[in-house]
């Protein structure tokens, strides 16, 4: 769904615009200000404004947001996301990267056919995947009835709104953002350096290890993108799997922007969360670059 | 022997995607109101469904805002891959960049700066603010999905219907754009899809008048299981699998070598 690497621009036939391809051009590059640059850059100048009594911005300069992000309840908070989501990420990696690799080495027709498979719970609502596990884990759900009436326990287990129930709900909804990308590069990876890597006496593990990770790196680069980044602020699934048990960052902001109405503060948070991405985004690109070499 | 451990891994794993969904459907059509044993087939769930005002109420805002996105979002989308692939300006690569920012963004970054500007420029929530919403982070698929087309697109298509004395206008609109045909139907599915399936930005960016059908599944779901939402989560999923299967055939259309219509 989404590629990171930009793909290439003009055509080699492409021409200097003239007035027309300059005016044609100006809704799309107006929008892209108007709604992305824009929104952005007063965001973060609502993160440095305090707000009064009655929750209204107020446009004088303060560190205190920031400040406050740092405070150990919040520190705390950001911990347990980024840990969250690293671990869903993990998780991800580990349980989807020999479904892209096997995907990408079957023959065209059952591989195309596979990738369908994939393609249906990626186009799917996460929110109503969310809802089928809250319908298997829930206390009259599907699972606690199976085993109540196998007799294998007498009351219901406490499943949903646990952590485990948060990172299965995590898992389930991001798991195919990590097959697609790594079937993306490992359907590119040529058949014959896996073999000679064979010939040359490396065993399976070596040739996994040496061969096809690094090849195929840029498919897990992009689906580490995908799902960690994302999982870091979701609050949906917290908020469904894990009721208020368990609050993320994501939750945290939603909360000061409609019960607490400290924008400021959330806008803070926004922006704390919005440069983690961006750092996240550079570091998996110049691991990238410098795995290339 | 690797091969079939992989191949039984792969199993387990579609197993795991499609047992919950599965779960789900089937229960839809069960008459017992808790999700536990099957009692007997009903289709009652969906008739109340079908007969649910608030849910209705929400699906018709999702329909117009998902049509609405659909629309902007491919006539800029489109507009926009063609002019960066006909013109060299002089910000290409970073208008590129930028495109790219909104698919990439963290969806509640996007929502709450949106939220901001929205207030700031006191323009107030609703369908306008939504569809903005959603338009800022759908055309740059609809972009994506026509400038992959248009690599494959033979440059001497354009040059013989400006050799034939078309003005540049007419050889886009007659011989272009049905070149692209295939890619700006599956953008524009994408873009239709991702806007009837957004929660988060929604969340932030719509009134309770204009609110859509997610973010009522959500509260539904905050509350707890409900069949009705069995039944809805089956239409979801159904119409899923239908959007999916079309627009692999488009793609299949599109992998063809390009001809002019």
């Amino acid at each position: 769904m989404q590629t990171i690497g930009l793909p290439g621009t003009a055509a080699p036939h492409a021409r200097k615009p003239g007035l027309w391809g300059w005016l044609l051009l100006a809704p799309m590059v107006l929008w892209l200000l108007l709604f992305v640059v824009v929104p952005t850059g007063i965001l973060a100048v609502y993160s440095f404004c305090q707000r009064d009594d009655l929750g209204r911005v107020v446009f004088s300069f303060t560190w205190d947001n920031y400040v406050r992000v740092f405070d150990p309840i919040y520190l705390n908070i950001l911990g347990r996301s980024v840990a969250y989501a690293g671990l869903t990420t993990i998780i991800c990696v580990a349980v989807g990267y020999p479904v892209g690799w096997y995907i990408a080495r079957r023959p065209a027709g059952l591989r195309n056919l596979l990738l369908l498979l994939v393609m249906i719970p990626f186009w799917t609502s996460f929110l109503i995947r969310t809802y089928a596990w809250i319908a298997i884990l829930k206390n009259e759900g599907l699972l606690n009835g199976l085993l109540l009436s196998a007799g294998a326990i007498t009351a219901p287990l406490e499943l949903l709104y646990t952590p485990v129930a948060v990172v299965i709900g995590l898992v389930y909804a991001y798991l195919p953002f990590m097959i697609l990308p790594v079937y993306g590069s490992a359907e590119k990876v040529d058949n014959a350096l896996v073999e000679a890597a064979h010939d040359l006496g490396a065993g399976p593990v070596r040739a996994f290890s040496e061969v096809i990770i690094p090849l195929t790196l840029p498919g897990i680069a992009a689906g580490v993108l995908l799902v960690f980044v994302p999982a870091i602020g979701m609050f949906a699934i917290t908020d469904l799997m894990g009721g208020a048990r368990v609050p993320m960052i994501g939750n945290v902001i939603q909360n000061q922007f409609f019960k607490a109405r400290n924008w400021p503060f959330g806008a803070a948070l926004g922006v704390v969360f919005t440069l983690m991405f961006v750092f996240t985004y550079l570091a998996v690109q110049w691991h990238g670059r410098r795995s290339q070499r | 022997m690797l091969d079939g451990a992989l191949g039984i891994w792969t199993v387990v794993v579609f197993v795991f995607l499609y047992l919950p969904i599965g779960v789900l459907v089937a229960y839809s059509f069960n008459s017992s109101k808790l999700n536990i044993l099957w009692e007997s087939f009903t289709l009652d769930w969906y008739v109340q469904l079908w007969s649910n005002a608030p849910i209705l109420r929400t699906l018709k805002n999702s329909l117009i805002v998902a049509t609405g996105t659909t629309a902007v979002s491919v006539v800029i989308g489109t507009t926009g891959a063609w002019l960066l692939h006909r013109y060299r300006y002089k910000f290409s690569r970073s208008l590129q960049t930028l495109i790219c920012i909104p698919m990439m963004m963290p969806e509640i970054v996007m929502g709450i700066s949106l939220l901001i500007f929205f207030t700031a420029v006191s323009l107030p929530l609703g369908y306008v603010s939504v569809m903005i919403a959603h338009v800022t982070f759908c055309f740059p698929f609809v972009l994506v999905a026509v400038q992959a087309r248009l690599q494959g697109l033979d440059p001497a298509l354009e040059e013989a219907a400006l050799d034939l004395g078309a003005t540049p206008l007419k050889a886009f609109w007659l011989v272009i754009v049905p070149c692209l045909r295939p890619a700006i139907l599956s953008g524009g599915l994408m873009a239709f899809t991702l806007s009837m399936d957004e929660l988060i930005i929604s969340y932030f960016t719509t009134s309770p008048a204009s609110a859509t059908l997610p973010l009522k599944v959500f509260g539904m779901a905050k509350v707890g299981l409900n069949p009705m939402l069995n039944a809805l989560s089956a239409v979801f999923i159904v119409t899923t699998i239908i959007l999916v299967l079309f627009s692999e055939y488009l793609r299949r259309l599109g992998t063809r070598p390009a001809q002019a219509a």
